[in-house]
């Protein structure tokens, strides 16, 4: 990663998140810096994926704001936010006709990434690489999806139930992989049922 | 490769697997063409008279049949939050899309529109007016058909509603590409009919990725 692409804090300022006339959570401020994991708790239904889709930018704050601070100054854009994040989402986004290695090398490219085809054995993944991807398990879709998050190498990563489908191996790799992100100076902002297995702040919604 | 381009060569590849939607929109096509000549009978005046209309109209249909799906397999399974967050712009990404369907549905259609034009007992040069006008006519389609498609990308049955919102919009281009090949019938320019359709195409390819990465971004905060 490279260290002008590094945010050193992301802020959220007294933020309102509404759908239709339903208003989710109001007044929510709060701070991550680098290094740091947020976790973010509470109720199914409460609002959790919204907030990741609001600071993705996919979803506009009925109120407040969000800042992110970086070697460039304050930015307030939600384009430029988002060309910082690294998603992982409750859906693995992953085609059924496409092999294992051509996805990954597919967001790669996308993402400008590096396509090291170490990231496969990392995850677990090595001997599947030329498997089209409707023969993998879920569990091993959710693995895929985090060799996709490792090569995106975006500081910001915004994660919705990060350990869902994913065996007790797979959890530890998770937990492994998030505490090498913070110690990188990266950030992880995720949406989660269980203990992150990090030292990290939580908020609860 | 660029981003642009890799999202190109991806969706070409989706298309052209297994269960992807050129080869259906090919057989979909050459069906069209083979069972009009049988419905309308062996008068060879009239099918050459009609032919024309009845490939573009056929093109037109074929190309739509897979158009639901250029945003929406992405937005069901969630790739297309993660191409939106990635460096190509939105826009490039609905024009990377557009070209794709493109390639993997009318430029095959048009390829195919020769061999299937011998059906209508049309002569060589109104094969020739035909060839072009398809050429120039079906981005237009795949544009035009792109703001539909984003326009629907949350609808469970959009595919419904798709036809009704972009056909209208096409008639142009079904009346000048029928239109050219008339005119060749009767040993007549086409030039004047296939310059309005470029226009038209051209048109349309330059203004559509903005309308359809506007509605993409709608559908991504719905």
């Amino acid at each position: 990663m490279v260290n002008s692409e590094m945010i050193s804090s992301l802020t959220a300022e007294r933020l309102t998140c509404a759908r239709g006339d339903r208003v989710l959570f109001e007044d929510l401020s709060f701070r991550v810096k680098t290094g740091q994991a947020l976790a973010v708790e509470g109720a199914n239904g409460v609002g959790k994926t919204s907030l990741l889709r609001l600071i993705a930018g996919f979803l506009i704050p009925a109120a407040g704001r969000l800042v992110v601070q970086d070697a460039g100054g304050e930015s307030h854009d939600a384009e430029a936010r988002g060309k910082k994040i690294g998603w992982l989402g409750h859906q693995d986004g992953l085609k059924p006709q496409l092999t294992v290695a051509e996805q990954l090398a597919f967001w790669a490219a996308l993402y400008r990434g590096t396509a090291d085809p170490g990231v496969l054995a990392e995850v677990g993944l090595a001997r599947q690489a030329e498997l089209p991807c409707r023969y993998l398990s879920a569990g091993q879709k959710r693995r895929l999806a985090l060799a996709r998050l490792l090569v995106s190498q975006r500081p910001l990563w915004l994660l919705d139930e990060p350990f869902a489908a994913l065996d007790s191996s797979g959890q530890a790799l998770i937990a492994q992989v998030m505490a090498r992100h913070c110690g990188r100076g990266g950030i992880i902002i995720a949406a989660t049922h269980e203990p992150l297995g990090l030292a990290n702040e939580s908020l609860k919604l | 490769m660029s981003p642009f381009f890799t999202l190109l060569a991806r969706d070409v590849r989706l298309a052209a697997r297994s269960g992807g939607s050129a080869f259906l929109a090919l057989s979909f096509f050459a069906l069209v063409a083979t069972l009009v000549p049988l419905g309308v009978g062996a008068d060879l005046r009239l099918l050459a008279r009609v032919g024309g209309g009845v490939l573009w109209v056929g093109a037109v249909l074929a190309a739509l049949l897979s158009l639901d799906r250029l945003f929406q397999g992405d937005f069901e399974d969630g790739s297309l939050d993660l191409i939106a967050l990635s460096p190509l712009p939105l826009e490039l990404t609905a024009l990377a899309k557009m070209l794709a369907h493109w390639l993997s549905t009318g430029a095959a259609l048009t390829l195919l529109s020769p061999l299937l034009a011998l059906l209508f007992n049309l002569p060589p040069a109104a094969i020739l007016t035909l060839f072009l006008s398809l050429l120039l006519g079906t981005p237009a389609v795949s544009a035009i058909g792109a703001i539909g498609a984003s326009l629907t990308l949350s609808l469970k049955r959009g595919g419904l509603i798709l036809p009704l919102i972009i056909l209208p919009l096409l008639s142009p281009a079904v009346i000048f590409g029928a239109g050219a090949v008339s005119l060749t019938l009767d040993r007549l320019a086409a030039d004047g009919a296939l310059s309005l359709l470029a226009a038209f195409s051209a048109g349309a390819v330059l203004l559509s990725p903005f309308a359809a990465a506007a509605s993409v971004r709608l559908n991504l905060g719905g």
